[in-house]
C-alpha cells in the first residue's frame, strides 16, 4: 500500500485538506516522481534562499512537465514538490528532512541554502541514500566531508578558491597600473565573514599587498559609517568586505554618501542581486563582488530569458545558474539510470558528465566540481565574471570610475 | 566632531525604534515583543509604495501613522484588553502579554513574508549632506529631524496638556488613575495605539537606510527593550537619553577602538547602567 | 517518603523507561521529533527551576546554550579537542559565567532583570564572535562525530533525568523550602534568615550548567556552529514560552508544555507549508486565550472536577 503523503505542487499552492494531516493528489497518467526539499521561508537566510534557490525550483519543474515529465521505466512521469519550511532553524531543518524520507518517501531531495545547512542534513541525506549537490555550501572541508558522506556533491567552489579569486583580481589590476597595493579589508564578524577574512590575509600579503585597515564589524550593525570612514581614510587602493547581504547594500550606500573612490571596490554575498542593481543604478558600474557568471553563453542566456519569463524576477549573477545547473544533474542521472534506483544516481552523479547552464560539469574524486566563477563585476547592468576557477571565460576586470 | 554627529544621528535612530515601545509598556503595561514587527511593517509599507508607484516614505509615513494607530487600538481594544482584565496581577499580565504578543510577531512575519519574502531594499535620500565638515546620509539626517520633532510633541503633549498628564498618571499606578476618575483602559488603549503609530513611523523612516527584510523585526524588539529599560520605564525622557547615548557610545566606540566591538559596548553600558540604577536612568523605584 | 512521592517516583520511573525505548521503536522521524523535544524538556525544566519559585523570568537560555554549542565546536575544531573533554568544561564555563551574573542580578527586579538578562545574552554572542575573529580565527567549526539521533536523544534524555532529579532533590531540601519564601515575599524571607542572595545564585548556576550541557549535546547534531544560530535569542524566548505553557509551579509543567507544543509545531509545518511562521503565531493566541493557565492549570482543574 502506497502512504499517503503530503504534497503540494509548485504554485498551486494546497490542493486539498485531508483528515489527520495527511493530503493526497490525483495521480496523473503515472504517478508522478516526488522531490522534497526544506526551506528558510523565514530567519535570518529567507531574503537570500527566496532569490537564489526558490524561482529555480519553480523554473525547473514547470520546465521538466512541460515535456511531460521525466523518462523513467520507460514512461514519463510529472515531477511534484514537496517543500516544508524550516524557519532558518537547524532542529526544525533536521526534522523535516526526517519527514520527507521516511513519512513522505520523497523519491529525491533538493540542497538546503547554507553552509550550515548543508552540512546539517547530510547525515540524512548519506543514511537514506539521497544524492545531495550542494550549492550554497562554501568550505575548504570538501575532501573530509565527501569522504564522510559519499552521497554529496559540491559545486560552488571553496573558500580558498573565493579568496584566491580576489587575489588574482587585485594582482592583475595592481600589474596593469590601476591600482597600488594598499588594500582597506573589514569582515562581517560571522562564521563565513570570519573564515574568508582569516583566509584572506596571509594570501593577500602572500601576493604583495599591504592591508592597511583590516577590522571587523557585528552582524546586525545598525550603522556602518565609521567603518566606511575609517577605511577612506586609510587611503586604500583597493577596498574588500566579505559582508553579508544587508551589511553588503548599506556598505555600498555609505561608500557612495562617502565618496570613497577607489579603484577596486569588492563587496562579497549579494553583489550579484539583481536588487543591488536596482537600488543602485549606474552608480555601482565597476564595483566588485562574489560570484559572476559569463552572460554571453547561449545556454546562459537562455536561462536567464526563462528564468524571467516563468518567474517574474531576474535571475541573480552567481548562485542562481549553479542551483538551476544541479537540478539539470539531477535530472539527467534520473534520466540517465532510468528509474528510481537512488544509489545507481549517486554512481551516475560520479562517473558521468554533465550538460548543464554552466557547461559540462563533472565531479573529481572528492565529489568536487572545481568549475565556478568567483568574482564578478557590475558592467552596464551585468554581473560579469572576472576571476574563476576551470571556467575559463572571465574578461579582465576594469578599475571603477567613481560612483556616478 | 564626526563622532558626535554620527553618534546623534544613530541615537536619533534608535529613539525612533523606542519611543512606541515606551508608550506601550510603560502606560498600556503590554511588553510588546511584536513591537519590532510593527516597525519592519512601516518599512515594508515603505518599500512597497516607493518600487510599485514611487511614493515618499516620508508622505507613506504620514499615511501609514493613522493606520497603524487605528490597527493597534484594534489590537488592543480586542486582543490584548481581555488579557489586562482577566490578570490578577502584573506579573500574570506580563506572561500573557509575552505569550500573546510573541504569537503576534509570528502571526506578523508571516503575513509580511508572502507579501514580500525578499530583502527591502531601495534608494531614497541616500545622498550626501554636510553637517559642520562632517558627511552624513541625508535619510539619516531625515529620521533624525523626525525623532527630535515625534519625540519633543509627545514630551510637551504628555507634560504640558490634560491628556498627558492622565496618561503619566496611568503610567504610574493604573488603580490610582481609575480612583480619580480617569478612563483607564481608554487611555492605554490610546497609548499603546500611539506608541504603535510612532513605532510604524519609524519603520518607513528607518527602511530608507537599513536593509529590512520580513524576520528581522526581533532586532528592533531586542534593541528597543534595551533602550526603554535603560532609560526607566515609562519615562520619555529616559528612552531619548539612553538611545543618545547608545548611539553615541556605538559610533565613538566604532571609531576609535574597534567596531567590531560596537554591539557589545552598548550591552557594556546598559548593563552598568541598571547595576548601578537598577530602576533605570529615570525610572522609578518600586518596592 | 509519603505515598504520593512514592506514587510520583513510580510514574517518573515508569515515564524514563518508556522514554529510553523510543529510539528502539523508532530510528527516523518520530525519533527526530522526540531528540528536538527532548532538548525542549531539558532547557525548559531547567530553565523552571530557577524561574518557577523566583517568579524572575530569565532570557538568557540562549547565551549558555550558546557557550555550550560553540565550545565544544571551537575546541574541536581549531584546537582538534575530544568532544567529552569540551562537553565537560562547557558547563562549568558556564556555570562560573551564571554567578557572576546572579551576583550582578541581584538588585533587580522584574522586566528590568529580564530585559538585562537579554543584553547579557547579546553582548556575551558579540563578544565571543569578536574574539574569535581577532584572536582565535576559524576556518569554519565543524563538529563531525559519529553520533546519530538516538545517541543524542539518549544522552538529551540522561540530562532530562539529571534535572529532574535535582529538581526533585531541590524542592525537598531547604533551599527548595527558603526559594518557595523568597517566590511569596523576599522581604519576608530576608527576616526569617533566609540567605536569600545565595539561594537564587545557586539555582541560576543550576540552570546555566544545563543549558550549556545540552548545547554541547546538541552541537554535534547542528554539526556546523554559527555563533549566530546557537547564540539565539529565538532559543531563549522558546524555552520561556514552552515553559509558560506547561506552568513553572510544577517540575512536570514544563515537560507538558514541550510535548503538546512540539506536536502542534509538527502539525503546523505538515498543514500549513507555506504559511508556517503565520500559523504558529495564531496557534499562540489561541493557546493564550483558550488555557489561561497553562497544560498544568487546565490538568489540575480538570482533575478537580473529576474529584468533585
Amino acid at each position: 500500500m502506497k502512504r499517503r503523503t503530503l504534497v503540494t505542487g509548485v504554485g498551486k499552492g494546497l490542493l486539498a485538506a485531508g483528515i489527520s494531516g495527511l493530503l493526497v493528489t490525483s495521480a496523473l497518467s503515472a504517478d508522478p516522481i516526488k522531490i522534497g526539499v526544506v526551506e528558510h521561508k523565514t530567519g535570518p537566510l529567507a531574503g537570500g534562499e527566496v532569490v537564489t534557490h526558490t524561482p529555480n525550483i519553480e523554473l525547473w519543474v514547470s520546465q521538466v512537465n512541460a515535456r511531460g515529465g521525466l523518462k523513467v521505466d520507460g514512461e514519463q512521469r510529472m515531477v511534484e514538490i514537496v517543500r516544508y519550511d524550516d524557519k532558518t532553524d537547524p532542529a526544525e531543518h533536521i526534522k523535516a528532512v526526517q519527514r520527507l524520507a521516511t513519512q513522505d518517501e520523497v523519491d529525491f531531495m533538493l540542497s538546503p541554502y547554507g553552509t550550515g545547512f548543508n552540512i546539517a542534513a547530510a547525515p540524512i541525506y548519506a543514511k537514506y541514500n539521497y544524492p545531495l549537490i550542494a550549492v550554497s555550501a562554501i568550505t575548504d572541508k570538501i575532501p573530509e566531508l565527501a569522504k564522510r558522506f559519499p552521497n554529496m556533491f559540491f559545486t560552488l567552489g571553496t573558500t580558498t578558491g573565493f579568496v584566491e579569486g580576489v587575489r588574482d583580481t587585485l594582482t592583475k589590476m595592481r600589474d596593469a597600473g590601476a591600482i597600488g597595493n594598499k588594500i582597506a579589508m573589514v569582515n562581517v564578524a560571522d562564521a563565513f565573514g570570519i573564515e574568508l577574512a582569516d583566509k584572506a590575509r596571509p594570501i593577500l600579503t602572500e601576493a604583495g599587498f599591504e592591508i592597511v585597515y583590516d577590522k571587523s564589524y557585528p552582524l546586525g550593525t545598525p550603522d556602518i559609517s565609521p567603518v566606511v570612514k575609517g577605511a577612506k581614510a586609510s587611503k586604500p587602493d583597493a577596498f574588500v568586505a566579505w559582508s553579508y547581504p544587508p551589511d553588503t547594500f548599506a556598505i555600498t550606500e555609505q561608500a557612495i554618501i562617502e565618496d570613497f573612490d577607489v579603484k577596486a571596490f569588492y563587496t562579497a554575498v549579494a553583489t550579484c542581486f539583481p536588487a543591488y542593481a536596482g537600488k543602485f543604478g549606474s552608480k555601482i558600474n565597476g564595483s566588485l563582488g562574489a560570484g559572476g557568471v559569463n552572460p554571453d553563453t547561449p545556454a546562459m542566456q537562455e536561462y536567464r530569458k526563462a528564468h524571467k519569463e516563468v518567474t517574474g524576477k531576474d535571475a541573480d549573477y552567481w548562485a542562481s545558474a549553479t542551483y538551476y545547473a544541479s537540478l539539470q544533474i539531477l535530472e539527467q542521472a534520473i534520466e540517465g539510470v532510468g528509474k528510481v534506483d537512488r544509489a545507481a544516481t549517486i554512481d551516475y552523479i560520479k562517473n558521468n558528465s554533465f550538460d548543464t547552464v554552466l557547461g559540462a560539469i563533472s565531479f573529481d574524486e572528492n565529489n568536487n566540481s572545481e568549475r565556478y566563477w568567483s568574482v564578478g563585476q557590475w558592467r552596464d547592468g551585468v554581473f560579469r565574471a572576472v576571476a574563476d576557477v576551470g571556467m575559463g571565460d572571465s574578461v579582465a576586470a576594469v578599475a571603477k570610475e567613481g560612483w556616478n | 566632531m564626526d563622532i558626535l554627529i554620527s553618534g546623534l544621528l544613530l541615537g536619533g535612530t534608535y529613539a525612533l525604534m523606542a519611543m512606541g515601545l515606551n508608550l506601550q509598556y510603560g502606560v498600556a503595561r503590554i511588553m510588546n515583543l511584536a513591537n519590532g514587527e510593527m516597525l519592519v511593517l512601516g518599512g515594508l509599507s515603505a518599500f512597497w509604495l516607493f518600487t510599485a508607484s514611487a511614493v515618499s516614505p516620508l508622505l507613506t509615513a504620514i499615511i501609514i501613522a493613522p493606520l497603524s494607530f487605528i490597527g493597534n487600538w484594534l489590537i488592543y481594544r480586542y486582543l490584548l484588553l481581555p488579557l489586562v482584565r482577566r490578570s490578577k496581577n502584573q506579573g500574570q499580565l506580563e506572561v500573557d502579554s509575552i505569550l500573546a504578543t510573541f504569537g503576534m510577531s509570528f502571526a506578523l512575519v508571516g503575513v509580511m513574508v508572502s507579501i514580500h519574502g525578499e530583502y527591502f531594499t531601495y534608494s531614497y535620500l541616500a545622498d550626501p549632506l554636510s553637517v559642520f565638515g562632517s558627511t552624513v546620509a541625508l535619510n539619516r539626517a531625515v529620521a533624525f529631524v523626525a525623532a527630535v520633532a515625534i519625540g519633543g510633541a509627545l514630551y510637551f503633549w504628555l507634560n504640558r496638556t490634560y491628556a498627558g498628564t492622565a496618561v503619566r498618571a496611568v503610567s504610574v499606578s493604573a488603580e490610582a488613575s481609575g480612583l480619580v476618575g480617569i478612563n483607564v483602559d481608554r487611555i492605554s488603549a490610546f497609548a499603546f495605539a500611539l506608541g504603535g503609530a510612532v513605532t510604524a513611523i519609524g519603520g518607513t523612516l528607518i527602511s530608507t537606510f537599513i536593509t529590512l527584510d520580513a524576520s528581522i523585526g526581533v532586532l528592533f524588539t531586542m534593541k528597543a527593550l534595551i533602550i526603554i529599560i535603560m532609560g526607566g520605564v515609562g519615562d520619555i525622557r529616559g528612552a531619548i537619553i539612553a538611545a543618545l547615548i547608545l548611539g553615541l557610545v556605538e559610533t565613538a566606540v566604532a571609531t576609535i577602538v574597534d567596531p567590531g566591538l560596537t554591539l557589545a559596548s552598548a550591552y557594556v553600558i546598559f548593563l552598568a547602567v541598571l547595576l548601578f540604577r537598577p530602576q533605570g536612568l529615570f525610572g522609578r523605584r518600586t518596592t | 517518603m509519603k505515598l504520593a512521592e512514592v506514587r510520583n517516583l513510580a510514574v517518573g520511573i515508569v515515564v524514563a523507561l518508556l522514554a529510553i525505548a523510543v529510539p528502539l521503536v523508532s530510528d527516523g522521524y518520530w525519533l527526530s521529533i522526540a531528540t528536538t523535544a527532548m532538548m525542549y524538556i531539558a532547557l525548559s525544566t531547567s530553565w523552571a527551576l530557577f524561574s518557577g519559585p523566583t517568579h524572575l523570568i530569565a532570557l538568557s537560555t540562549g547565551a549558555f546554550f550558546g557557550i555550550g554549542g560553540y565550545l565544544v565546536g571551537t575546541g574541536m575544531s581549531d584546537y582538534e579537542l575530544d568532544f567529552w573533554l569540551m562537553a565537560a568544561v562547557a558547563p562549568f564555563v558556564a556555570m562560573f559565567l551564571a554567578l557572576l551574573i546572579g551576583l550582578a542580578t541581584l538588585r533587580l527586579s522584574g522586566v528590568y532583570f529580564v530585559i538585562f538578562t537579554l543584553g547579557l545574552a547579546e553582548m556575551i554572542r558579540n563578544l565571543v564572535s569578536w574574539i574569535q575573529n581577532n584572536f582565535l580565527g576559524s576556518r569554519g567549526l565543524y563538529v563531525l562525530t559519529d553520533f546519530t539521533d538516538a545517541h543524542i536523544y539518549w544522552m538529551l534524555l540522561a540530562v532530562a533525568i539529571v534535572v529532574f532529579l535535582t529538581g526533585w532533590w531541590i524542592n525537598r531540601s531547604r533551599l527548595g523550602f527558603a526559594l518557595r519564601i523568597i517566590g511569596n515575599d523576599e522581604e519576608v524571607a530576608k527576616h526569617v534568615g533566609i540567605d536569600t542572595a545565595w539561594s537564587k545564585v545557586t539555582l541560576f548556576m543550576t540552570t546555566g550548567f544545563f543549558a550549556a550541557l545540552v548545547g554541547a549535546i546538541v552541537a554535534p547534531r547542528y554539526s556546523y556552529i554559527e555563533p549566530n544560530v546557537v547564540f539565539s535569542p529565538q532559543l531563549s524566548f522558546l524555552v520561556v514560552i514552552m515553559a509558560l505553557l506547561g506552568g513553572v509551579h510544577r517540575l512536570w509543567g514544563p515537560l507538558v508544555g514541550v510535548i503538546p507544543f512540539t506536536l502542534m509545531w509538527e502539525a503546523i509545518t505538515i498543514f500549513f507549508p507555506s504559511s508556517t511562521t503565520l500559523f504558529l503565531g495564531i496557534s499562540f493566541l489561541l493557546i493564550v486565550y483558550l488555557i489561561p493557565n497553562g497544560f498544568v492549570g487546565m490538568f489540575e482543574s480538570g482533575l478537580a472536577r473529576l474529584r468533585r
